[in-house]
């Protein structure tokens, strides 16, 4: 079984984000890339996987300018089987993205997508939805539990408020994971040596028909959200005071 | 021209190593240190990770890391805790007796175990009366003709309570000093050998560090490595290689000592402001900073001379780096529990741990004052 | 070219975010079409969106509708609204809203935008949405039609409640053949939620007294999920285990939201929350150091006040 795991190159989260002068973007020049923390419970999952099925291979995928490169040679160093490239040097979005996505899981013969719930950069948690509905799979999102065996996949998926999905797929579906899955290995020091010789095949958009192809999404006006203002003390007797900071955290803070 | 970076693999080295030590080093290093346990699981998980053995030789079924490889994991895994990399790294330097100067078969022989368990080895030379003075040792080797028979001790041991093999330097005949000396592998169950009580250490606490006996001990002859004669040299040339990387576990304790410093000075407020406005404490981050960078480079330039068979000069520029990084460092320590004040001063903040830790390298693998007496050697003959 | 709003139920009962969107579409200028989907339970729901201004409701009713299946609710969704010429297509962004619109959205070919704070109906549609988990925001505009985006909830205001009873549309849902099957729908237990990983933190300190008195804060964290935490001075004192503890020697938090009962603000406390998004002080001390990190203080007794906290945040989520 082809099992391949989506996986993208996101800035470090201690990155401090700067946007650049025309705010179309955020500065790259300083930032650390990693692979995408969930990306990393769906590599994870991935080779559990194989691990439990005895059989079957594990590659992964990304979009991404050449430095991309560096988190699958991570990715394969962590024990991954192959990996594939998608080089695009230019700002994608879920619809790009996902068309490509879908190119090489139909030339890679996969039976099993898995991928982090979201990018930590652009928070959408979207590709691996669209690529499921492109590819007329079945998904599920937020996955938390995992059972494959050869013809279909059972998972726990989270809701809300603590309650869990359990739901049954037959392959070939989509498997969006969450963090609490299992525990990433780490990419070991015999795995980076093997990972340098490793051959990344690597495509190009023209190489998968998308050539022509152009986002249905623009991007601008990259802002930063508000100073935090000063700390106010309330006033007025008990209940007054609790009544009006259970008002200013719902309207004012916005955090429940 | 000088290029000052690292290879892909390096940088990947380095940011596996780094989030190892974040994740199961540092969370438990404070833990380790009050209770002075010995770390089994960080140990074992590290050598499952591939992060112990570095140096045997690709055809023996290991990785073949150089010095550069060594340097920059035990500069990430010093930042994390001393202790630990004290305990996980010691078996490069008892082992590298036997890649030195051991045949073939006694490589694979000894070798291969630690490739597929996490057994631990001690490098056996410090004995009660012989430091500094390392020629002088009294461990006695009788030769016997099959086999030679061990009668005196060792000291400060590291490893000692849960190695499987040591790797052990007497001498045959004391007149004869460092002419006398023989390497031989002796595994720790043989009888005869017993172990002294873990030390209780100002630093390093997690680190297993012991005075072993040697009564009678019967050591056949093709423990020994090299020949009679041999053992001083292996263990000098052991140390050569070693030296540089322990320089390099200085470095990071350093740079965490720095990073802390630089973090909490943005915190801490006095007189309205955070103290890292003033430039009493950015005079000492600066400092600070300067000499994490001056000690790495040192490290760095050794590496690259040895890596390249230049031996010489290597031996020469590790004892620059061991000298300087382990001063530095304990320089950087101090300074840091001053930035942090009162609260430095406690357990409860990281950079005291830090100090007690870093004084021991200007101790071990060649104190900073035999440092400079090598050092001034090398720029003194003609 | 108009405007459809995916509205949300959870067994018939409406979701506030529904009446956020549709009171900001209409404080817009434009009143979209409400889409409720399910079997049988959707009348109360759709007379509340039109008291909420709503004239147009559509009931896509299929028994497979009942229960959660994205592929079902995605295939009657487009079926229906591939009829529709639809401009915008919008949905809270909650976890069903988060999954369903990207596949909506690919049986479309067109852009999505998840989890957006604002939103400006036009031609483009614009959007914005935070990103690097809100260190900034940026505005997404969407090339050609539907614009597919859900919407953050708790953001919007929720509009006025003045209309009336709105045209009902029954639709027979086109739910194709899902091959994802929902098996069992499983409680959560009362979990312990994990400190490092709440949203919501309700701290305390040793005026606590007690460890029994810790109670109320469990009491007030369970109304929403959130953990407990303690200071050192309370878990030294033996009022809490260390594993509550947040802190230098304890654990680094992060919550949305992080309230300190009673607790001094000494700086080995906030080494462990000072990244808390917003943090509420309670404590008798209107000195304590803790008001000076707050970003909500409220100087007084933490036994009068977390109490009151609790009934409020029960009031406030059972208007949710």
């Amino acid at each position: 079984m082809n099992i391949l795991v989506l996986v993208k190159q996101v800035p470090d989260t201690e990155t401090k984000i700067k946007i650049t002068s025309d705010k179309k973007s955020i500065e790259k020049s300083d930032i650390k890339w990693v692979i995408n923390p969930y990306d990393e419970f769906a590599i994870e999952q991935a080779l559990k996987t194989k691990e439990t099925l005895k059989t079957g291979t594990v590659t992964v995928v990304s979009v991404g300018p050449d430095r991309t490169v560096d988190a699958l040679r991570t990715a394969i160093a962590m024990g991954a089987d192959n990996a594939c490239h998608v080089k695009a040097d230019q700002e994608l979005d879920t619809y790009l993205v996902s068309k490509a996505l879908v190119e090489v899981i139909k030339k890679e013969n996969a039976q099993l997508v898995f991928s982090g719930k979201q990018g930590i950069d652009d928070d959408q948690a979207a590709t691996f939805g669209y690529v499921a509905e492109l590819l007329g799979w079945p998904s599920a999102s937020m996955v938390i539990k995992c059972d494959v065996s050869t013809d279909k996949i059972a998972v726990h998926r989270e809701v809300e408020g603590g309650t869990r999905f359990a739901i049954e797929m037959p392959l070939p579906a989509v498997v969006a994971v969450d963090k609490g899955i299992n525990t990433p290995r780490y990419a070991s020091l015999p795995g980076i040596m093997k990972a340098k010789k490793k051959e990344i095949k690597t495509y190009s958009l023209a190489d998968l028909g998308l050539g022509s192809e152009a986002p249905k999404t623009s991007v601008s006006d990259f802002a930063l959200p508000p100073e935090r203002q000063a700390g106010k003390k309330l006033s007025g007797d008990a209940a007054t005071q609790v009544k009006e900071l259970v008002k200013l955290l719902r309207e004012e803070a916005k955090v429940i | 021209m000088i290029d000052f970076s690292l290879t892909e693999e390096q940088l990947a080295l380095r940011d596996t190593v780094r989030k190892f030590v974040q994740t199961e080093i540092i969370p438990h290093a404070h833990r380790y240190d009050v209770s002075g346990d010995f770390p089994h699981d960080v140990i074992r998980k590290a050598w499952e990770n591939g992060l112990m053995n570095p140096a045997v030789p690709e055809k023996f079924g290991g990785l073949g890391l150089g010095i550069t490889e060594d340097v920059i994991m035990n500069e990430e895994m010093g930042a994390g805790c001393l202790g630990m990399t004290t305990s996980i790294a010691v078996n490069t330097l008892a082992l590298y007796p036997i890649l030195i100067g051991g045949t073939d078969e006694q490589i694979k022989h000894w070798i291969t175990p630690f490739l597929n368990e996490p057994h631990l080895a001690s490098f056996c030379l410090t004995e009660p009366g012989a430091g500094s003075d390392a020629g002088s040792l009294s461990l006695h080797a009788k030769d016997e003709g099959s086999h030679f028979v061990l009668n005196g001790s060792k000291m400060w041991i590291t490893n000692a309570g849960h190695s499987h093999l040591l790797t052990v330097f007497a001498t045959t005949n004391k007149e004869l000093r460092s002419k006398g000396t023989v390497c031989l592998v002796v595994p720790t169950k043989t009888p005869g050998v017993s172990m002294g009580k873990h030390e209780d250490k100002m630093g390093q606490r997690c680190s297993d560090t012991r005075a072993i006996t040697f009564e009678n001990v019967k050591v056949p002859k093709e423990n020994m490595i090299g020949q009679i004669g041999d053992g001083f040299k292996i263990a000098l040339k052991t140390l050569d290689k070693t030296r540089t990387p322990i320089a390099a576990g200085a470095v990071g304790a350093a740079r965490a000592a720095m990073e802390y410093s630089v973090k909490y000075s943005k915190e801490r407020k006095q007189f309205n402001q955070p103290i890292a406005n003033f430039q009493g404490i950015q005079f000492m981050l600066a400092d600070m900073a300067t000499k994490v960078e001056a000690g790495r480079l040192l490290c760095y330039q050794a590496a690259w001379a040895l890596d390249r068979g230049m031996h010489k000069q290597g031996s020469y520029y590790a004892s620059l780096a061991k000298r300087f990084s382990a001063d530095m460092a304990m320089e950087v320590a101090t300074d840091a529990v001053q930035v942090y004040g009162g609260y430095g001063y406690t357990k409860e903040y990281p950079v005291e741990k830090i100090m007690r830790d870093v004084k021991l390298v200007q101790i071990y693998e060649g104190t900073s004052q035999i440092q400079r007496v090598v050092i001034a050697r090398h720029l003194l003959e003609d | 070219m108009s405007t459809f709003l995916i509205a949300e139920h959870k067994d018939g009962q409406l979701k506030r975010v529904s009446l956020e969107l549709l009171g900001e579409c209409i404080r817009q200028g434009t009143t979209p079409t409400c889409i409720l989907m399910g079997s049988g339970n959707l009348e109360g729901a759709a007379q509340e969106l039109g008291k909420y201004g709503a004239s147009q409701v559509v009931l896509l009713e299929n028994a497979q509708l009942a229960s959660f299946s994205n592929e079902a609710m995605a295939n009657a969704l487009h079926a229906y609204l591939s009829k529709q010429s639809p401009s915008g297509i919008l949905m809270g962004a909650s976890w069903l809203g988060k999954e369903l619109l990207p596949r909506l959205a690919a049986k479309f070919q067109v852009g999505i935008a998840s989890d957006c704070t604002e939103f400006k109906l036009g031609t483009p549609v614009t959007v914005r949405r935070p990103v690097f988990a809100g260190k900034c925001s940026k505005q997404v505009a969407f090339t050609g039609a539907p614009a597919v985006f859900s919407v953050r909830p708790n953001v919007l205001p929720v509009g006025e409640a003045k209309g009336s009873s709105p045209k009902i549309e029954k639709v027979a849902a086109e739910v194709g053949s899902p091959k994802a099957k929902l098996t069992e729908v499983l409680a959560s237990g009362q979990k312990k939620v994990d400190l490092t990983e709440a949203d919501i933190i309700i701290s305390g300190g040793r005026s606590l007294k007690s460890g029994d008195n810790f109670k109320i804060l469990f009491d007030c964290a369970s109304v929403v999920g959130g953990a407990v935490g303690a200071s050192r001075a309370a878990v030294d004192a033996g009022y809490a285990p260390h594993d509550m503890q947040v802190g230098q020697t304890g654990k680094t938090v992060s919550p949305k939201l992080y309230v300190a009962c009673g607790i001094s603000g000494a700086i080995q406390h906030l080494a462990g929350m000072r990244t808390s998004k917003v943090i509420v002080a309670i404590n008798k001390d209107p000195e304590a150091p803790i008001f000076q990190k707050a970003d909500y203080g409220l100087v007084g007794d933490l036994f009068e006040m977390v109490p009151l906290l609790t009934e409020e945040l029960k009031k406030l989520k059972a208007h949710s």
